[in-house]
């Protein structure tokens, strides 16, 4: 316990030293250089570090990955699209694709109806009630989802017919004199899926609360008042004057939801390791990766998420770029 | 077209010490242009923002026409608003900003488009329609505002102080553009600003607030000659009414070793210290010898058309700053000294504890 502490506390220490020292050298070697050429190539070298650690952790694994999905299981013979008809013609990996659509949809689409909900009604609060609803509604933020499934557990968790239910769901249904219901095995119209985004928009909505509600307060009131005027009701003018003029933060937020949903893992694997087909893109990436020492099946999964991250990040660059234009 | 009546109407904000508006009496005739004016504080937007709905009424009432609309929410007073900075829906075009209350009304779309050419051809706004706000100038966005009232066709246009963000040369023109407009439509409209010169030009009436009371009500050139107390008097007209603090003595009044004649009615009410008011264009320039009140000249201003004089007079006792309007021709060099003096009927004479006025 202590060893690892300081384990952590040396790494900590060591790593900023590093980052400082290699500064350092940069500079010195900036600083031989002819005054007017220093001053061109210093901010190069400053940025430097950071182009290398993108090549290193994000572009050479992405290529390692892509390479990798056209070879087979161990990465040794060129298979071609082998990998990706395997996987498509595959029912199991079609239901898990179809469920990571649903996360995809669901969540973002959920996160900015109730974040939208949550941030108009705290905003109608007195300060102090406000500040205190909106904390609680972040707070789950700050728990790691590895963390809250431990919590999350105890809402599902189900005991069969007759012994104590410990899972609060079930004890309330118990206690009403119904029969305990195994929640995370209910796949029909993917209930059990269902219940685990529950978990993930417990997390998130407070992010997208935090952000829609400045976006809210940042609406000229002048702007309110005069459709107030011109004969709008309430309704109406959130709908036609505030949701219109904080346009821009729904897409962030739509956007930034959209793809921590594709992205998902830690909830699925935690709680159901994606059996009673809850099945997702992360969590068959990681089963085929490390249980089934799949290569080229995990790569293949990797190239399918990037592929459909694709059209979104264009978007959100595109989107950003006019936010700046503004 | 109708009349508005404020009944003792009280605007107290929560947690304040004392209200913003303690009760106002005031009643608009059909068609009149009502300028609020008073130097910042004075609770004249809060006094419009009543009448528009954008303020509770705490207790009193506001009636437009016979109808008491103390608890009616804006959206059914029939009334449009000019804000001072326009408040313009930024993702909407010039069109649908104009035709945003006419589609809450649920008016046809032939009609909408025809009421807002009209106004757009009035206010030379057509070939802006299809625009975002953003793309206008400051100008064309004021006019947009406008346009946004007149489309409706409301009983009272409110006006929220709407020249504040042009520039001088714009304000004064727009400033014209306003009061015409207003009297084309005649529809009642109340006028909020802080600005006097605004008030002046364009009101049919001007009441002059401070601290939530009205200090008077009256057409501008009434505020002028006959200002209803020593608030007014300093606050409308500009260069400011000259003020001098002196005391009653038999009938005239001492500024130290000088005594200026008033009027009779004055002569008769004052006692105690008063106040002398003289407005820098009643000084008359006389020869040393003629009696005048001896002033020094510190700066003069040359606009041209005429010129103002800024000295001290030399009266014993307290230095007072003065002003005089000159002819531009009488070539006046600072540090001269020159003599003046003006006629009782133009002097006004307020109580200095009250500010009451006490001239005819």
């Amino acid at each position: 316990m202590w060893l690892k502490a300081i384990n952590t506390i040396l790494t900590v220490i060591v790593g900023i030293g590093v980052a400082v020292l290699l500064y350092w050298l940069l500079n010195k070697i900036a600083e031989l250089l002819p005054s007017r050429l220093e001053d061109k190539i210093k901010p190069w070298l400053y940025i430097l570090p950071a182009y290398l650690a993108l090549v290193v952790y994000l572009i050479y694994p992405t290529i390692v990955a892509f390479i990798k999905s056209f070879q087979d299981a161990t990465s040794t013979e060129w298979v071609g699209f082998a990998n990706f008809e395997a996987l498509l013609t595959n029912a199991g990996f079609q239901q898990t694709l179809f469920n990571t659509v649903l996360w995809m949809i669901i969540v973002p689409t959920v996160t900015i109806i109730l974040g939208l909900g949550i941030a108009v009604l705290a905003d109608r609060l007195q300060p102090r009630y406000e500040n205190l609803s909106k904390t609680i509604v972040f707070m789950p933020m700050a728990i790691s989802m590895v963390g809250a499934a431990t919590v999350w557990r105890f809402v599902y968790a189900y005991r069969p017919a007759g012994s104590d239910q410990v899972g609060l769901q079930n004890a309330i249904i118990t206690s009403l004199g119904g029969d305990p219901v195994p929640w995370l095995q209910q796949s029909q119209f993917h209930l059990n899926s269902l219940l685990l985004m529950v978990m993930l928009l417990w997390a998130q909505i407070g992010f997208g609360m935090v952000l829609l509600s400045g976006a809210i307060k940042g609406v000229p009131t002048d702007t309110l008042e005069a459709a107030r005027i011109d004969g709008a009701d309430e309704r109406q003018t959130f709908f036609r004057v505030v949701v219109p003029q904080i346009k821009g933060t729904i897409v962030t937020v739509f956007i930034t939801t959209l793809i921590s949903a594709m992205k998902t893992f830690d909830v699925v694997y935690v709680m159901t390791s994606g059996q009673f087909n809850t099945n997702i893109l992360g969590v068959e990436f990681y089963r085929q990766l490390t249980s089934n020492f799949n290569n080229g099946a995990a790569s293949a999964i990797v190239v399918l998420l990037l592929i459909a991250t694709f059209p979104v990040m264009l978007y959100q660059v595109k989107h950003f770029r006019e936010e700046a234009a503004r | 077209m109708a009349t508005i009546t404020f009944e003792k109407a009280q605007r107290w904000y929560p947690g304040a010490d004392s209200p913003a508006v303690p009760g106002i009496d005031l009643k608009i005739e059909d068609g009149e242009f009502m300028v609020l004016v008073g130097p910042s504080g004075c609770g004249k937007s809060t006094t419009l923002r009543m009448l528009a709905g954008l303020e509770e009424v705490n207790s009193g009432h506001i009636f437009i026409g016979d109808r008491d609309v103390t608890k009616v929410p804006p959206k059914d007073r029939d009334i449009a608003m000019v804000f001072q900075n326009y408040a313009l829906y930024p993702h909407m075009s010039v069109a649908d900003n104009m035709a945003f209350a006419l589609k809450m009304a649920k008016v046809p779309a032939d009609e909408r488009r025809k009421r807002v050419d009209d106004a757009a051809k009035i206010l030379g706004l057509t070939e802006y329609l299809e625009r975002k706000p953003k793309a206008l100038s400051g100008g064309q966005r004021q006019r947009v505002a406008m346009g946004r009232a007149i489309v409706r066709q409301p009983q009272v246009f409110c006006m929220d102080e709407p020249l504040s963000n042009l520039d001088a040369k714009m304000r004064v023109q727009t400033r014209t553009d306003i009061a015409k407009l207003q009297s084309d439509l005649g529809v009642t409209t109340v006028y909020v600003t802080h600005d006097q010169v605004e008030a002046m030009t364009m009101g049919d009436r001007v009441a002059v607030m401070k601290l939530g009371e009205l200090q008077q009500v009256d057409t501008p050139l009434r505020l002028y000659d006959k200002p209803a107390n020593l608030f007014v008097a300093g606050f409308i007209g500009s260069p400011q009414m000259n003020l001098m603090e002196g005391v009653a003595d038999n009938g005239e009044v001492k500024l130290g070793n000088y005594h200026v004649p008033v009027d009779p009615t004055a002569a008769k009410k004052m006692q105690g210290n008063v106040t002398v008011g003289v407005r820098p264009e009643a000084w008359r320039i006389v020869g040393e010898n003629d009696g005048g009140l001896p002033v020094t000249v510190t700066v003069v201003e040359e606009l041209g058309a005429d010129g103002f004089v800024y000295g001290t007079s030399g009266v014993e006792g307290t230095p007072h700053d003065i002003i005089i309007r000159v002819s531009a021709r009488d070539s006046v060099q600072k540090g001269e000294t020159l003599y003046v003096t003006t006629d009782p009927a133009k002097v006004h004479v307020f109580d200095t504890e009250s500010g009451a006025r006490l001239s005819e």
